[in-house]
């Protein structure tokens, strides 16, 4: 557990250090890089969450394609030597973003969550929930969710298109 | 704890997150900061599936495959989280790549109005 723990805030201090980062640093292919970092953390998380087909999907997905885009753009758009200015909205964005954060701890620590492990006779049982997760998701995805799985195939689909629509050369 | 930290952790990506998008000019750094706060949102779902259970769950006597199956809705949740980041930042780079062609900007503040 103590292992575990360490672990824990040393992932959790990379991900919010790697993430100021991100919003703060006048670079912005290095708070892009950055941002690698924090999706890396948080993949890690999630293999401590016993979701490790979701961690792996993050690495994947946000890790590998979705920072190559940014990179991508962000060569594109040539901007990088202007730097990552603040607007003026500099004192109302903090004040709203500290103010959230307040009530979210203040929600989630007042909370009374009804935890797993409140329930130690059906412990055994209820942990069998994640064992071999992904074969569950995939029985999941083709049942329950296949609705929800398919339209996101469309939305894909669409994204694709628009995609190719926004940035098409006009002649 | 145990539950309580990973989601003070999500909050505290959340809100980085929400700064980013409101005070930064660099389109793709809003982008960016939008991508931390779908990322937070996505690690909470998951450790709430991790450690909360639901009623039906606990009130069946025996544990059909399916009660147990529906403690895995976070994670599913967070696939879906996942694909529609990707398309919204796939839609995302496309406007601030056209963005850039009509204006030579990625400058948000400057963009009032897409054609010139």
């Amino acid at each position: 557990m103590f292992f575990q723990d360490i672990i824990f805030w040393s992932l959790a201090s990379l991900a919010v250090s790697a993430a100021l980062g991100v919003v703060l640093m006048q670079n912005i292919f290095r708070s892009a890089l950055l941002l690698i970092v924090v999706f890396l953390a948080i993949a890690a998380q999630f293999v401590f969450l016993a979701a490790e087909f979701v961690g792996v999907v993050q690495l994947l997905i946000y890790a590998g394609a979705i920072s190559i885009l940014i990179i991508f753009a962000i060569m594109l758009t040539r901007d990088v030597q202007r730097g990552n200015l603040p607007n003026r909205m500099q004192l109302p964005a903090v004040l709203i973003s500290s103010l959230l954060l307040v009530t979210f701890v203040f929600v989630f620590i007042d909370t009374d969550w009804q935890l797993i492990q409140d329930f130690p006779h059906r412990q055994e049982i209820l942990n069998q929930a994640f064992v071999n997760t992904p074969a569950r998701i995939a029985v999941l995805l083709m049942g329950n969710y296949a609705l929800a799985f398919l339209s996101a195939g469309l939305l894909l689909l669409g994204s694709i298109i628009g995609a190719l629509a926004l940035v098409r050369e006009r002649s | 704890m145990y539950l309580e930290r990973f989601l003070i952790l999500s909050a505290i990506l959340f809100c980085i997150g929400l700064y980013g998008v409101l005070a930064r000019r660099n389109a793709i750094t809003v982008l960016m900061s939008l991508e931390i706060m779908f990322n937070a949102v996505t690690l909470a779902a998951v450790a709430v599936s991790r450690h909360v259970t639901s009623f039906q769950v606990l009130a069946s006597s025996d544990f059909s495959e399916s009660a147990i199956n529906s403690m895995l809705t976070g994670q599913i949740f967070a696939l879906f989280i996942i694909v529609v980041a990707a398309a919204e930042i796939a839609l995302g780079l496309g406007i601030v790549i056209s963005l850039y062609r009509s204006r030579e900007t990625v400058d948000i503040t400057q963009a009032n109005l897409m054609r010139r």
